[in-house]
């Protein structure tokens, strides 16, 4: 596709979603997705028009029951009156590169209510992709008029962080059964979580989860937002109120004018860095597989007559180098 | 591994279960293995109207649908899947059907006829749906770029 024909079908789409064309978000999406030229003219178009929607990203462990947490609350989020975009995340697989995707069958209330719309996403395992693209849909959400979009990421590890870099509310779900983790959470996701959540609390051990969150909390760096733990049981349904009342308060605080444009920018600094990241590895690694620059530099630090971070120093120079233009354009 | 760079078009497959089917064994099976052929498969769980299966099918915007039908139902509930999806400007021209299941030989010209262009029966080595897939998916006259 020649760049101004992608133009042309990013305007459209993005003419569409300002129609209600679901059918023209959902390509949207896939271009956003993909990253390409399409995908880029999309977002450039609907930009102007993100802002309104709350952005609240679910994160933490495999099984600590975030699938039914994000149904249940995107469930409260109808009962306020509120439409819902869901995005929920799984991984790929390292070896096919292929995914399964289950989380339409936890969320099979929500799948026919036309006030929802949930889209599965397979994090592709590419680095800084998985935050870039995530950020991409939440803006394209977002312009459609979702007054709520859920991010819904497994997992704890870096990705996850970065993927907090694209909603304004970040969710960390933790559960009684994880407390060894809850131990380990030193550094990473407790820093970008602006609310705790104990789900299955339930269960014994939930007081104890608290506490320990609460003593981690108190040893952080003071904020001028103070994560609240709530806790959760997502499968009754209780908590589920309060964390939606939780999250708005959130919301209140990111947009006071007291302290909104600090927000922002902090917001706006994270996706700049990782898309700025992902865009440089692309272009260097893109331009030196082609040459066969990169094949020659790894046989140098093999035969260790060169170290990496002269090898990589040598791959950026590359990007200098080349003409600009971004080789993974379509 | 690059971002971008093999960001190359992923397929993207919906499986799904219409009907009152209580078991879904056999589109578990398909739906694993067309992952580990590289595809991303939605898989939505069992008893699917055919509003929720095309309404899954525009959200995720898939390339591939495939239906897996156990009751015998196929004849009633095909064809209003098929509704379903062109009321929402989903047509067999731009995804590529397929189902599976029990569906008795004589009614496989009718369901190709819906539009379903792959009918697999019990016992159908995966690798064949993933290569039918890689071989029809080029060929839909309406495929969107």
């Amino acid at each position: 596709m020649t760049a101004s024909s992608a133009l042309a079908a990013g305007g459209d789409l993005a003419d569409g979603i300002a129609r209600g064309d679901r059918r023209a978000l959902a390509r949207a999406i896939t271009h956003v997705e993909r990253d390409d030229a399409t995908g880029r003219a999309v977002l450039a178009a609907l930009y102007p028009r993100t802002g309104r929607a709350q952005s609240v990203g679910v994160t933490g462990s495999a099984g600590v029951g975030k699938s039914t947490l994000v149904a249940r609350l995107a469930a409260e989020q109808r009962r306020r009156g509120r439409s819902v975009g869901i995005v929920a995340v799984d991984p790929s697989s390292p070896f096919s590169h292929g995914a399964l995707l289950g989380d339409r069958i936890r969320m099979q209330e929500l799948t026919s209510d036309p006030g929802v719309f949930l889209r599965s996403m397979a994090s592709r395992g590419h680095l800084g992709g998985l935050a870039e693209s995530a950020s991409g849909v939440v803006d394209v959400l977002d312009a459609a008029g979702y007054d709520v979009v859920l991010v819904e990421t497994v997992g704890a590890g870096q990705d996850e962080v970065e993927v907090a870099s694209a909603t304004q509310t970040t969710v960390l779900v933790t559960s009684p059964a994880a407390g060894d983790e809850i131990q380990s959470m030193k550094a990473g996701l407790m820093e970008v979580a602006q609310l705790l959540v104990v789900n299955k609390a339930d269960l014994a051990g939930a007081d104890t989860a608290v506490q320990q969150l609460l003593a981690l909390l108190a040893i952080a760096a003071p904020r001028a937002w103070d994560p609240p733990v709530v806790k959760a049981v997502a499968r009754s349904g209780e908590g589920v109120e309060e964390l939606a009342d939780r999250i708005d308060e959130h919301q209140r605080h990111v947009r006071d004018a007291r302290h909104a444009d600090a927000e922002r920018r902090t917001l706006v600094e994270a996706q700049l860095v990782t898309l700025v990241t992902a865009a440089l590895s692309r272009r260097a690694l893109a331009e030196a597989r082609r040459s066969g620059a990169l094949g020659s530099l790894i046989d140098e630090v093999v035969a260790r007559r060169r170290d990496p971070r002269s090898a990589a120093e040598a791959l950026l120079a590359g990007i200098a180098a080349t003409a600009a233009g971004d080789p993974a354009e379509d | 591994m690059t971002a971008g760079a093999e960001q190359e078009r992923r397929i993207r497959v919906l499986i799904a279960k219409p009907g009152l089917d209580g078991h879904d064994r056999g589109a578990k099976v398909v739906a694993a293995s067309l992952r580990d052929a590289g595809m991303e498969v939605i898989y939505t769980g069992i008893r699917q109207t055919p509003q929720m299966i095309a309404e899954a099918a525009l959200q995720e915007d898939v390339d591939v649908i495939g239906l897996s039908i156990l009751s015998g139902a196929h004849l009633e509930l095909f064809p209003r899947v098929v509704d379903a999806l062109s009321e929402r400007g989903i047509g067999s021209d731009d995804v590529l059907l397929f189902c599976g299941g029990i569906i008795p030989r004589v009614d496989w010209e009718a369901v190709r006829e819906l539009g379903f262009r792959g009918v697999f029966g019990p016992g159908t080595d995966t690798r064949e749906i993933a290569s039918f897939i890689r071989e029809q998916l080029p060929t839909l006259p309406a495929r969107a770029l």
